[in-house]
């Protein structure tokens, strides 16, 4: 007991003077930072200026939008030499991000299949049983693996590529680096899927992989740091953006925790579980989570052409973040058979995550209010800023769900799995497909052909993850409370989810639809094939600075 | 390079407390775990049937921790007293679970002790637990006009039983068979006791409870 109490104390003091550090080191930053560094991600004059890219014929209406709700501003205008340096920017990362985003597109089409087969397994549990590569267990793990590292990984890595080198106003170094880098990795999950499929598996949630499989994406992430550094060397920038310390970090820190996570021989039994949630968890919070609020830094603002609400709280949320969410990982196993001092660190720091949450909520959601109706004339923003709610929503949902008598329902049932998904694809992937509509205009330099395509996807997602979050969430609830209840037998839980389940497969039909729609649109653009529209993409600017004046 | 530097040393300090508290200070506390006297190493064939078990991803709907009656009846529903870290010290990797969409499995070898159950289980949940969502495994068996000298046939209810042919259980089944009827933890354990045996001995009272059969 002594040594709980010991542990106990010292990660409390550790923590204190961890903050109390980074409290100190960041109080200079914070008072120096100003309104230019939130406005570094502009050029000169450019604030006030719309760009989506992705809005098409809807451009004016979209600079319209914002003129009419912070009015106009009369020196807005980009001026021939940035519209140079910004097209000489925006082409140095052409290769690595078409690259990029195409093989993610390949593994959502594939990754979301596996997972609709999953589901409707779930209801059907008597359908294609006869091949042990398409049961369950084997397709459930695929798909997380693969929606995981192939799609949500490689379209974070893609859109931090095209970022990248606008935040540093410069061309992309190591370009060559950063196509190896994409190439491998996804070379990796491929080999990753065949293993899973053909049931060698390490037997760990969210490390399936077997080794050495993961060895080539701990590599491939190296190797994707490289130009993140040499294009860091080369930067033209008086301030890093916020986008640029969330991606830098996530890039250095999932090769370490790959890496920890699956060598070989060390992990064993209850200790290993603890690894396990702890890389778990930290996957998220220190890898998509900083990627997918990466984009929504930059998107949000530059679509609407107007700084961030306020550039402190930003910096303050990334540090908060790193270090809250780095340890929530024991709350997977609250009621566990692990030492008490673990879980309850993690309940701790997971209660926490609302101080960067809600500055993240403040910051976003500041910078677009009052200016709604900007939503409708830019795909992009109706994405993002969706995908920045449901971060805020699920967020603080999960705090909820690690306090221990809520836990004590939802543990072991569909509500977390509800959860999760609310997490990557309310959040992650919403503010991807909203990234991937505002960039893939600018790598091809050629529209999206097919606005109401658009459209389609956009409503086929949201009304798709709606169903499917709220089905799982009522289901997972009944199924929590019917186990709880001694006199109820066990087979009343099982049963009763039925209905949710079916709910569950009808919200990931509606996905799966939105994503074949939006892997048609995407390969016209990516091949560019259909009817030829590029006017408004390269003169988008232009029609804003008509506009403007 | 003054901020880049701030940041990646930042990031890399804050993740290497987290693996600190999370990763290290949990192995120091457990390496020198030993297993209770009632729990015996996995056999070669429990063993094989362990890999079955992760292969056919039996941990995405069973979990392996009864927990204690203070958060649910786990125990009142069979599955056994809560379980501890000494449990897992032969579990590599560990199977602990995050779900329960079935029940769980860490004393099945208890609540159903009978090969031929469960078999039959394998081969058709349906057969033997109406209402059952559980996938039915039928590539682990093979049909046969008539069993061979050492088959292992395997009888279902008739609405489930093959039109002809006798079912044989293939060696997938037989092992993870085996596997699961290993799952026994009904020894007594020391309940409070997570560091190595010497450093608490005096204030430990053995927790001793047999799940219900």
């Amino acid at each position: 007991m002594d040594f709980t109490i010991a542990l106990l104390g010292a990660s409390f003091l550790l923590s204190l003077v961890a903050l109390l550090v980074f409290i100190a080191s960041l109080s200079k930053g914070l008072l120096r930072t100003s309104k230019r560094d939130a406005e570094v991600i502009f050029g000169d004059d450019e604030v006030g200026l719309a760009e989506d890219p992705a809005a098409g014929a809807g451009a004016g209406r979209l600079q319209a939008s914002i003129e009419s709700a912070s009015g106009a501003m009369p020196h807005a205008a980009m001026s021939e030499e940035l519209l140079l340096e910004r097209r000489e920017i925006d082409r140095s990362s052409v290769r690595v991000v078409w690259l990029a985003l195409t093989l993610a597109m390949f593994w959502l089409v594939f990754g979301s299949f596996a997972g609709l087969t999953s589901a409707l397994k779930m209801h059907w549990p008597d359908w294609l049983t006869q091949w042990a590569a398409l049961g369950f267990g084997r397709l459930r793990p695929l798909h997380l693996n693969v929606i995981n590292y192939g799609w949500a990984s490689l379209a974070g890595v893609g859109i931090a590529f095209w970022m990248l080198p606008r935040l540093l106003r410069t061309p992309l170094r190591g370009e060559y680096f950063a196509i190896a880098g994409v190439l491998l990795w996804s070379f990796g999950v491929f080999c990753g899927a065949v293993a899973l499929l053909a049931g060698y598996s390490a037997g760990l949630e969210w490390l399936e992989f077997p080794f050495p499989i993961p060895l080539l994406l701990v590599i491939a992430g190296g190797l994707m740091a490289v130009p993140l550094l040499k294009t860091l060397a080369a930067r033209k920038v008086h301030h890093l953006y916020v986008s640029v310390w969330y991606m830098g970090a996530a890039l250095f820190w999932f090769p370490v925790l790959y890496l920890v996570a699956n060598v070989p021989g060390v992990h064993f039994g209850v200790q290993q579980a603890a690894m396990n949630w702890w890389f778990g968890h930290n996957v998220l919070g220190l890898w998509f989570t900083p990627l997918g609020l990466a984009a929504a830094y930059y998107f949000i603002p530059k679509v609407l052409g107007r700084p961030i609400y306020s550039y402190n709280l930003s910096l303050l949320g990334f540090w908060t973040l790193a270090f809250f969410y780095s340890q929530v990982g024991g709350h997977h196993l609250i009621g566990g058979p692990l030492p008490s001092w673990l879980i309850t660190l993690s309940i701790v720091q997971s209660v926490m995550m609302a101080v960067p949450v809600i500055t993240v909520a403040i910051n976003q959601h500041m910078t677009v209010v009052g200016r709604f109706d900007a939503l409708r004339h830019s795909p992009t923003l109706r994405f993002v800023v969706l995908g920045a709610m449901l971060y805020t929503l699920t967020s603080l949902q999960g705090s909820m769900e690690a306090l221990r008598s809520i836990n004590a329902v939802t543990h072991f049932t569909h509500y977390t799995v509800a959860h999760a998904h609310l997490g990557m694809y309310g959040f992650f992937t919403m503010i991807m497909f909203g990234a991937i509509y505002f960039v893939m205009p600018r790598v091809t330099e050629y529209e999206w052909p097919y606005p109401r395509l658009i459209t389609a996807h956009f409503w086929l997602s949201s009304i798709g993850i709606g169903i499917y979050f709220v089905s799982l969430t009522i289901g997972g609830w009944l199924q929590g409370k019917a186990m709880l209840d001694a006199e109820r037998p066990f087979m009343d839980s099982v049963l009763l989810t039925i209905p949710y389940l079916y709910g569950r497969s009808i919200g990931g039909t509606l996905m799966t639809l939105g994503h074949l729609i939006f892997a048609v649109h995407f390969s016209i653009v990516a091949l560019r094939l259909g009817p030829k529209r590029v006017g408004a993409v390269q003169l988008a600017e232009r029609e804003a600075l008509a506009n403007a004046q | 390079m003054h901020s880049e530097r701030k940041l990646v040393t930042g990031a890399m300090l804050i993740l290497a407390f987290a693996t600190a508290a999370l990763v290290v200070l949990p192995y120091l506390q457990l390496h020198k775990l030993q297993a209770p006297e009632g729990l015996k190493p996995y056999s070669e064939q429990e063993l094989r049937g362990r890999a079955v078990y992760i292969a056919s991803g039996c941990i995405y709907c069973h979990s392996q921790q009864p927990r204690d009656a203070a958060l649910g009846p786990d125990a009142s529903r069979g599955w056994g007293r809560a379980s501890v870290p000494a449990d897992y010290v032969y579990d590599r990797p560990h199977l602990l679970g995050t779900m329960r969409t079935g029940p769980d499995l860490f004393n099945i070898g208890v609540r159903q002790p009978s090969v031929d159950w469960h078999l039959g289980h394998l081969y058709q949940p349906r057969a033997y637990v109406p209402g059952s969502i559980m996938p039915a495994y039928p590539y682990m068996f093979l049909i046969k006009q008539a069993a061979a000298a050492g088959d292992k046939t395997v009888s279902v209810p008739p609405p489930y039983a093959p039109a002809e042919g006798v079912i044989v259980a293939g060696q997938d089944a037989l092992d993870l068979t085996a596997y699961l009827l290993a799952l026994d933890r009904s020894y007594p354990v020391y309940r409070d006791r997570i560091a190595p045996v010497q450093a608490a001995a005096e204030t430990d009272q053995p927790a001793a409870a047999a799940p219900a059969p």
